[in-house]
């Protein structure tokens, strides 16, 4: 048999048509390249047109009542009368009191999680505290308002009402009628909501500790907690700041677990036994019932500057993590 | 020599003590929860779920009546959300593991998207109401499920990013120099490798979209009848669960119970099948 490189007639044929088909899958790469372009590209379309909807939605409203629109605490749908105020700070004290709870509980998870705890026992306990960022919203919602407001009802606000609720100064904030729902109630289903995915964050971020730095403080004689302390916690903080913001952002956001339990109230009061109102619960519960412009624009407005405080938190959080696996990323 | 302090030294030990059993706590406190949830579902929904409940339409308050109209208009959306939303992340995905490696496109695109995973979802919600139910006129399951696709499309692009990025770049390389064209790499390599952990974001966005409530609030709406329309105004299951918890009737609040026990088994369900698949495809890093 001649060498295969000897035989023309057998290498030219296929090199022709070998061209043609060079061309056309440079043609589909070309294709499937900008296709994915595309997509990527539609993400940050999707926010700019969003951000767009919102500010054209909000223009009425902006329009009628200025700046002073997020200072008014007004709500009179009769006389078209709005103001953000109430459901601001309702937003921002719920999602406070969350993290309040909080943030202790998903650091002991993770301190738990990536120190203490038996390697059998990690997977299926990572997998029970993530199960709870699994269960939808609405039936944390249903829970607390059947199960757990009148819990709190008889065992917890009559407690509350007693013992915090003669301290000097802070004293008004706790005092109130025991009714299960309200601001506290909300604030606390809330807490746990978030204990998901702050633990889990802040479990990650524990575990990129190098385990030499982490021995040899153990061998200098430092328990567990020292380590967690003086090694652990000072090498992830700005990933732990982070996993806060993360969850904040959560928290700000949440819709219907608040939406069953804060009771839709638009009043200020200094209690937190009392019902209250979150952005998010207000343009739940009214929503569909808007009729007008100014009341669907001002609702509008107020999503939107849930879309703003969000937007600058969840931002944050991530600035942060991003600085973490930086960091990260040199020493390794 | 340095002086054996007994008294620090214990005291050292008392605080650390005390911080690890608090840290037990902690853990101990997220489980009641979590089981105290799951009991409150399945000691209230299991006597309200009978046949019926997947046979009978939403009832008018004070008659018997099921969730059929409610559970298939969740199905009809949800798949729609699904077919929608999926390939665009798959796409976006590709895009931010395989060829934006340079650029200022990739980095600004995951950024975006990881806030847009966490966003409120019912901004998102009243975005769509903006462009797809108020400039026509009337809510739409089509409305809805679009809604739904755009939570989708975050989670599809975030865990699919993961996933592609974990197949190692020798499989890559070695197709190439087969002379393998750069879509066919990833299309036939690359997605092939990575396949379990794609499956895996897929079966966790569609377990996010199963529960959520807020984005159909005010684009499907909710609809007492059957209806296969996607033009018209749908049930879902979750709008169904919110307007009966809420309301006065007990039977509709027994009802409630039973969808609540039916979406939870689902979700949980669909995240527990994620993560066995995802153990099996390539682990992580």
């Amino acid at each position: 048999m001649p060498p295969l490189f000897f035989n023309h007639n057998y290498t030219t044929m296929p090199i022709f048509s070998q061209e043609a088909s060079h061309k056309r899958q440079a043609m589909f790469d070309l294709l499937f390249r900008s296709l994915t372009r595309v997509c990527a590209f539609g993400v940050l379309a999707l926010l700019a047109a969003i951000i767009v909807s919102l500010v054209d939605g909000s223009m009425p409203a902006i329009h009628a009542f200025g700046l002073g629109f997020l200072t008014s605490s007004d709500w009179d749908p009769v006389n078209d009368k709005f103001g953000a105020l109430v459901p601001i700070i309702g937003t921002l004290i719920t999602s406070g009191i969350a993290l309040l709870i909080g943030i202790p509980v998903s650091f002991g998870i993770a301190l738990f999680l990536t120190e203490l705890s038996p390697r059998i026992l990690r997977r299926p306990l990572g997998i029970a505290i993530e199960l709870l960022a699994g269960i939808p919203s609405i039936i944390y919602g249903m829970w607390g308002l059947f199960v757990f407001a009148p819990f709190a009802a008889d065992h917890i606000q009559p407690w509350i009402n007693d013992n915090l609720g003669n301290l000097p100064l802070i004293g008004v904030v706790f005092q109130g009628p025991a009714m299960g729902i309200g601001m506290l109630t909300a604030s606390f289903i809330l807490a746990i909501m978030v204990i998901p995915f702050t633990s889990s964050v802040m479990r990650d971020v524990f575990e990129i500790v190098p385990p030499m730095l982490k021995e040899s403080a153990y061998g200098l004689g430092a328990t567990t907690w020292e380590v967690v302390r003086n090694i652990v916690l000072p090498y992830t903080k700005v990933g732990v700041v982070g996993g806060i913001m993360l969850g904040l952002g959560r928290a700000l956001g949440e819709t219907m677990a608040v939406t069953f339990v804060i009771g839709n109230a638009h009043e200020l009061s200094a209690s937190l036994l009392m019902p209250g109102n979150t952005i998010s619960s207000a343009l739940a519960n009214e929503f569909t019932e808007a009729v007008g412009d100014i009341y669907t624009s001002s609702l509008i407005t107020l999503g939107m500057t849930l879309f703003v405080i969000t937007f600058v938190v969840l931002a944050l959080a991530k600035l942060l993590l991003l600085r973490l696996s930086a960091r990260e990323g040199k020493q390794t | 020599m340095i002086k054996f302090d007994r008294k620090r030294y214990l005291r050292r030990r008392i605080l650390n003590a005390t911080v690890l059993s608090i840290s037990v706590l902690n853990v101990a406190f997220a489980l009641v929860f979590l089981f105290w949830i799951l009991w409150t579902l399945f000691s209230h929904g299991f006597s309200y779920l009978n046949l019926s409940v997947f046979t009978k339409m939403t009832p008018p308050p004070g008659n018997a009546g099921g969730l059929l109209n409610a559970i298939a208009g969740s199905l009809y959306m949800v798949t729609v959300a699904t077919l929608i939303g999926t390939p665009v992340g798959i796409l976006a995905a590709t895009y931010l593991a395989e060829f934006g490696k340079n650029g200022w496109l990739a980095p600004t695109t995951r950024f975006i998207n990881d806030i847009l995973l966490s966003a409120p979802s019912i901004v998102i919600g009243l975005f769509i109401y903006a462009i797809a139910v108020h400039s026509v006129g009337h809510f739409s399951g089509w409305a809805g499920a679009l809604a739904l696709s755009l939570i989708v499309i975050p989670v599809v692009v975030r865990t699919t990013e993961n996933m592609l990025q974990l197949v190692p770049s020798s499989l890559r390389e070695a197709a190439a120099a087969l002379g393998a064209p750069q879509w066919k790499v990833v299309v036939m390599v690359v997605y092939r490798a990575a396949r379990a952990g794609m499956l895996t974001g897929l079966l966790l966005a569609v377990a996010r979209i199963s529960g959520e409530t807020a984005p159909l609030l005010f684009t499907a709406l909710n609809n007492q009848f059957w209806n296969s329309d996607l033009n018209g105004p749908m049930s879902s299951l979750a709008v169904v669960i919110f307007q009966f918890a809420m309301s006065p009737y007990e039977d509709w609040q027994h009802l409630a119970w039973a969808g609540a026990l039916l979406i939870t088994l689902f979700v949980l369900g669909l995240n527990i099948l994620a993560r066995s698949l995802f153990r099996r495809g390539p682990t992580s890093s």
